[in-house]
């Protein structure tokens, strides 16, 4: 899919600049491209270094087992079809929080893990179950707290206050995952009435 | 004021990291060492994709074309209040994290990162994540085809959360 949208927005743009005399500005472009690539992977990687030097306390100093226990009651509340103290509600709590605290490649063993779990109290393996969907929707609302990507991004172009964002992106991520967890509740209602009515109706 | 409390954040979060791990009898000088040995390597990973797309899209921009669809739908942005740089991110956002970050990254070199269409990128960015990629990548570790109303949902919520960035955006930064 990528593969497609990446050949069709430059063979067209190059026609298309072409035939609009644009051909001078493409070949800088690219240059230019490729050259500010650089440039602000090499300022990421040091921004980067201090976020993930941070993580590795949070990690080693057990944080994020102590954020999702907090986290315990809300879960429960979310994936009501969960059994209590089914293993999966643990491995969600944790994607959850390590979600939260900008930890990508902690948060997706983890949520890998409560698929699996989830997979297990599944009757039927092919369909997702409403806990899945839940977790799924809470997931690509994004629950990051911090957006680090974002920020070092801004450091490294430029920006003389990259930290202006943090406020008005959690609150833009708490508005999606709310819409999303009511838009799962919704539509969970929505097919079981119309599941209902196939059989009796 | 909000500045403020932002300014604050990191700082903030920086010592109370340091003060659990302290706590915690860590050894946070070797730890906090330990930790960045990735950064390289997550910068390394990244490039690849990143510099793949932002070379087209920097023969996307410099082509016009790009200039062109946006003034296509520049009329009903304009009604909207929607800055027309925002667009190809709003779509790009559910679709693709590298190409979502190509695009924020071209926003921000062609409108500095502190304009307001700067901050609202920056603001949509973080508001949700690669809706398609998340999907296809869980569901399909176990297995489970049937995804029922998880894609319809999560595209609301992608959608609450652009524009409520936009909206946010507007209000705190105008």
């Amino acid at each position: 899919m990528i593969n497609k949208i990446w050949f069709y927005m430059m063979a067209v743009s190059i026609v298309y600049g072409i035939l609009n005399g644009n051909a001078k500005a493409i070949t800088e472009g690219v240059i230019a491209s490729s050259v500010q690539t650089v440039e602000m992977c090499i300022t990421f990687i040091g921004v980067w270094a201090l976020w993930l030097g941070l993580m590795e306390i949070v990690k080693k100093s057990g944080l994020i087992t102590v954020l999702s226990n907090a986290m315990y009651p809300i879960i429960k509340r979310l994936f009501p079809d969960v059994p209590k103290g089914h293993p999966a509600l643990g491995s969600i709590s944790l994607n959850f929080t390590a979600n939260m605290l900008g930890l990508g490649n902690a948060a997706t063993p983890f949520g890998l893990r409560a698929m699996k779990e989830l997979q297990e109290i599944n009757e039927d393996k092919e369909v997702a179950t409403d806990s899945m969907c839940m977790f799924l929707v809470i997931n690509t609302s994004s629950i990051q707290l911090i957006p680090t990507t974002v920020i070092a991004l801004r450091a490294s172009l430029g920006s003389s206050e990259p930290t202006s964002i943090i406020l008005s992106s959690l609150l833009a991520t708490s508005v999606s995952t709310i819409i999303g967890v009511m838009a799962a509740l919704v539509l969970r209602r929505k097919e079981a009435i119309r599941e209902r009515k196939k059989n009796y109706g | 004021m909000v500045e403020y409390i932002s300014d604050l954040m990191i700082p903030l979060a920086i010592l109370a990291i340091l003060l659990y791990g302290k706590r915690k009898k860590v050894n946070m000088y070797d730890t906090f060492a330990e930790g960045t040995k990735e950064s390289f390597n997550t910068v390394l990973s990244v490039f690849p994709n990143l510099i793949t797309m932002l070379i087209a899209i920097g023969i996307f921009r410099n082509s016009g074309l790009l200039d062109f669809i946006i003034s296509l739908f520049s009329p009903l942005l304009k009604a909207l209040h929607i800055p027309e740089e925002v667009l190809p991110l709003a779509i790009m956002r559910p679709i693709s994290g590298s190409g979502s970050t190509a695009i924020l990254s071209d926003i921000l070199v062609n409108n500095h990162p502190d304009s307001l269409v700067g901050k609202m990128a920056s603001t949509m960015m973080g508001s949700t994540e690669t809706t398609f990629y998340v999907i296809a990548l869980y569901l399909g570790s176990i297995g489970v085809k049937k995804h029922r109303y998880t894609l319809k949902a999560s595209l609301i919520a992608d959608l609450a959360g652009m524009v409520a960035a936009i909206a946010i955006s507007y209000i705190m930064f105008a």
